[in-house]
């Protein structure tokens, strides 16, 4: 291996109350070299690709180590050397562009103010400069583009903007933050095609931090894999994937991989709800149009589509929540009233919602007691003894110890809020759980546990499921019936096995296939079968 | 966006219709009258009753307070009731030695304010930001008068820079009126800098945290770049809101520093007026200054508007 670009020894870092972020990490990275660096939340992947700028985030310290950059030590260092380094030669690309770009001022200036404070360009070079990478990274109306703010442009073309931004100052190293990981799968594709393309054609290397190693096999060399701020083990991307060696590697590659059903293929019982040609108006925006679909007890019916899709309007419509719906529901034979407001005491217990984010579904000052015991008391009048009994039951219900009821959700990982969180829905005695993105947050293996979870409760007490979700492979496996929408409006529906068994056709097709697969050559046959459409950045 | 100011512009006329009919009300609800006040408390019946008649108290109120819109709508503010002089002419003066005291106030807090603001947001947790946290705190908790007080003692009678009595007149130079009227500047500064220094602070911190400053950062800008092109911009309309709530209160909430030190401005007289129940005049004193109110108010949510890009430059 040439001399390293990156050189990073004994890597300490302290949050503030203390704990170790990392402990002793080594990094090395060759010129033009793409090495992932992969792991769960807390594995510290974050923070070594920060470590590599020399900045600690939220008050957290680089406590020992040190980091170089091509011969220039930063870590330990002055802050004028870290200055130096930081933006011209080592860039940074977060995973929320749209958080990332500052909201008052035009992306052009943005993506060319490192250039010019670091006086690596005059203002006519680095603009013919970005303007070429608004044209590599296929941003439209390249002429427009740079006098555009952040709001006015969609999220895909701001993580290629901020791409473009990371390399105004044509660096020797981009540390890329989960940079696809807040897109649609299919926009996930673009920008990661136009990243590879891109670093392949200034031979820049780059520090790829992911939690999701098939994104992560399609573009880097090396991969790291991170646990609890340690390495666990690391080796070209082909040897993680294939011949992993620790337990926990091979953990993460089978789960990725996993297709096989979490739960057998029911057939339907009697219909428990029916939505008949469903509208629902935000002003004047129509979010849904004319959309249908029944669901029997005991069944999962999986609602699947990207953002803008509807598909959580139509969870929210089901719950009762828009102001403004028109069209028919109707709830176990009854009429379904459009609005919570309208539906009886019995109604809205028997259907329940759990949310994507737990952290904020659940209020930090309750105890986990208070949070499940409500429904308890609510519905059924539980008080005094029964109501402990009733709560301890439902902890162990979704497997969390009794000991869990005195603490606040702040305690508590994330799987275990949502855990309580099922609890919650739970204790209504519900017959339909309207679940909205309910793993999306977790970490792969919590989200795997929870999903073992929810399926072991279905088959327990026949509950229905409305499984609303972007992430085909969970539908795959829990989903007995699935409902795809585009839109606002239903493109395809069927059984689960039916539109997941090619041919696949049209957006459907579109979206199964632009699911990343643990194979490094995935990319490549994906692009070969769709064309040269994308490749032209190469 | 212009709609939006339209219709701020006719919720200010409303609030002004409102506080005319509340202030009008208030003086009915005070024990005694013009009358009683002007004739003293050995006036005769029938003496009263004589006066009340002239002057129309003795009208039904709905009238009374039509007559005074109608007069209002075509600027015609009335008469006092007391000295029979037209209100415009009393007003007039005092309104504007209120008016220039708030802005010899307002040219040295606000600038003030908003720098050590920034300041302590930049060295959050310092020693430098926690002494002026206190400070801060320390002169809103003491009251106008006790500071004035304070104030008067240092300058006027142990260092004898500055009069303790704020006699202006017309006609008198700008260097006279300045060391006339600098301690109840000052007063009025020291009242008004903590909140605007606060908000400025916080709202700053607030934006500092932010994803797209630690951008800022990341592409190795220094600090002063980073707070002032990335977080300031952002941080701007909580602080507009703040500065022109405190203006409005330089005009408004100076009743207390004019008497003091003993300033011819309009809230001492609004509260002599209201001693005499000279409604004309407490109308009139009470409308100048919830039309300051409104009006500043009103300033800082048009500019948070316009300074919101979402709101210049829709999609």
């Amino acid at each position: 291996m040439s001399d390293p670009i990156l050189r990073i020894r004994n890597l300490q870092v302290t949050a503030p109350d203390g704990r170790a972020l990392t402990r002793g990490i080594d990094v090395d990275l060759a010129p033009g070299e793409v090495l992932g660096l992969i792991g769960e939340s807390g594995a510290g992947k974050s923070t070594i690709g920060l470590a590599a700028l020399g900045y600690g985030r939220g008050g957290c310290r680089i406590s020992g180590g040190t980091v170089e950059v091509a011969d220039r030590q930063i870590v330990p260092g002055t802050r004028r050397d870290r200055e130096q380094v930081r933006g011209a030669r080592v860039a940074y690309v977060a995973q929320s562009a749209a958080a990332a770009f500052n909201p008052a001022q035009r992306l052009g200036e943005q993506m060319i103010e490192a250039a010019l404070y670091h006086g690596t360009m005059t203002r006519p070079e680095a603009e013919a400069w970005r303007d070429e990478l608004i044209r590599v990274l296929q941003l439209p109306n390249p002429e427009t583009f740079p006098d555009r703010y952040p709001h006015q442009v969609s999220g895909g073309q701001l993580q290629r903007a901020m791409i473009a931004m990371a390399m105004a100052c044509r660096p020797d190293i981009l540390v890329l933050d989960e940079p696809t990981t807040a897109l649609d799968v299919t926009t996930q594709i673009e920008v990661l095609v136009l990243l590879r393309g891109l670093i392949r054609r200034y031979g820049t290397a780059a520090l790829y931090i992911t939690h999701d190693l098939a994104v992560v096999a399609q573009i880097s060399d090396r991969i790291m894999v991170l646990r609890h701020g340690e390495l666990v083990e690391q080796g070209t991307a082909q040897a993680i994937l294939e011949a992993p060696q620790q337990d926990y590697t091979r953990r993460l590659v089978a789960e990725r991989g996993a297709h096989e059903r979490l739960a057998a293929t029911r057939s339907p019982g009697a219909e428990i709800l029916s939505v008949e040609r469903l509208k629902v108006f935000y002003g004047h925006n129509q979010a849904l149009h004319d959309v249908s679909l029944t669901l029997g007890r005991g069944e999962t019916l999986a609602i699947v589509g990207e953002s803008g899709s509807g598909k959580s309007t139509l969870a929210r419509a089901i719950a009762g929540l828009p102001p403004f719906s028109q069209g028919r529901m109707r709830f176990d034979g009854a009429e379904l009233p459009a609005r919570f407001q309208k539906r009886s005491q019995d109604m809205l217990r028997r259907i329940q919602l759990v949310y994507q984010l737990p952290d904020v579904a659940l209020n930090p000052r309750q105890t986990i007691a208070e949070i499940i015991g409500r429904p308890l008391q609510l519905y059924f009048g539980l008080r005094g003894k029964a109501l402990a009994e009733g709560v301890a039951r439902l902890l162990a219900d979704v497997g969390l110890p009794a000991d869990f009821a005195a603490r606040l959700p702040g305690a508590l990982s994330g799987g275990q809020k949502q855990r309580v969180c099922v609890a919650r829905a739970l204790a209504a005695q519900p017959d339909l759980i309207i679940c909205d993105e309910v793993t999306s947050a977790l970490d792969p293996l919590v989200a795997e546990e929870v999903l073992q979870l929810l399926a072991r409760l279905q088959q327990e007490r026949g509950l229905a499921y409305l499984f609303i979700t972007h992430d085909l492979g969970v539908v795959r496996r829990i989903a007995d019936r699935t409902l795809v929408m585009q839109k606002g409006r239903v493109v395809e529906e069927g059984p689960t096995e039916t539109i997941f068994t090619p041919p696949w056709q049209g957006y459907t097709g579109e979206l199964i296939t632009s699911v990343p697969e643990m194979r490094r050559d995935w990319l490549d046959g994906l692009l070969a079968t769709r064309g040269q459409a994308l490749e032209t950045a190469k | 966006m212009s709609r939006l100011i339209l219709k701020r512009l006719g919720l200010g006329v409303f609030t002004l219709w409102l506080v005319s009919v509340l202030v009008f009300a208030g003086t009915q609800v005070l024990p005694g009258d013009v009358a009683s006040a002007i004739l003293g408390q050995n006036a005769t019946p029938e003496a009263l009753d004589v006066l009340r008649r002239d002057l129309g108290l003795n009208d039904p109120l709905v009238l009374r307070y039509v007559t005074w819109l109608k007069g209002f709508a075509t600027g015609d503010l009335g008469n006092s009731l007391a000295s029979g002089q037209p209100v415009s002419e009393l007003i007039g003066s005092r309104l504007m030695n209120t008016l220039m005291l708030a802005a010899y106030a307002a040219v040295i807090s606000v600038p003030l304010a908003v720098v050590l603001g920034i300041l302590v947001a930049v060295f959050r947790g310092s020693i430098f930001d926690r002494v002026m946290n206190v400070l801060a705190l320390a002169c809103v908790a003491l009251p106008e008068y006790f500071l004035g007080l304070l104030l008067v003692l240092w300058f006027s009678v142990q260092l004898g820079w500055l009069p303790a009595l704020a006699d202006t007149y017309p006609g008198m130079g700008l260097g006279e009126w300045i060391k006339a009227t600098t301690l109840p500047a000052l007063t009025l500064v020291l009242v008004t800098m903590a909140q605007m220094m606060r908000m400025t602070r916080t709202a700053l911190l607030g934006v500092m945290d932010q994803s797209y400053v630690e951008t800022a950062w990341l592409k190795g800008l220094r600090a002063p770049r980073v707070v002032l092109r990335h977080a300031l911009p952002n941080a701007a309309a909580p602080i507009v809101n703040v500065v022109a709530f405190n203006i409005a209160y330089l005009i408004t909430g100076v009743v207390l520093v004019e008497a003091v030190f003993n300033y011819n401005g309009l809230g001492r007289f609004m509260v002599d007026a209201v001693a005499k129940r000279d409604l004309p005049l407490v109308q009139a004193s009470a409308l100048a200054f919830a039309a300051a109110f409104v009006l500043l108010n009103m300033i800082a949510d048009i500019a948070a508007i316009a300074l919101n890009p979402r709101l210049r430059h829709p999609r």
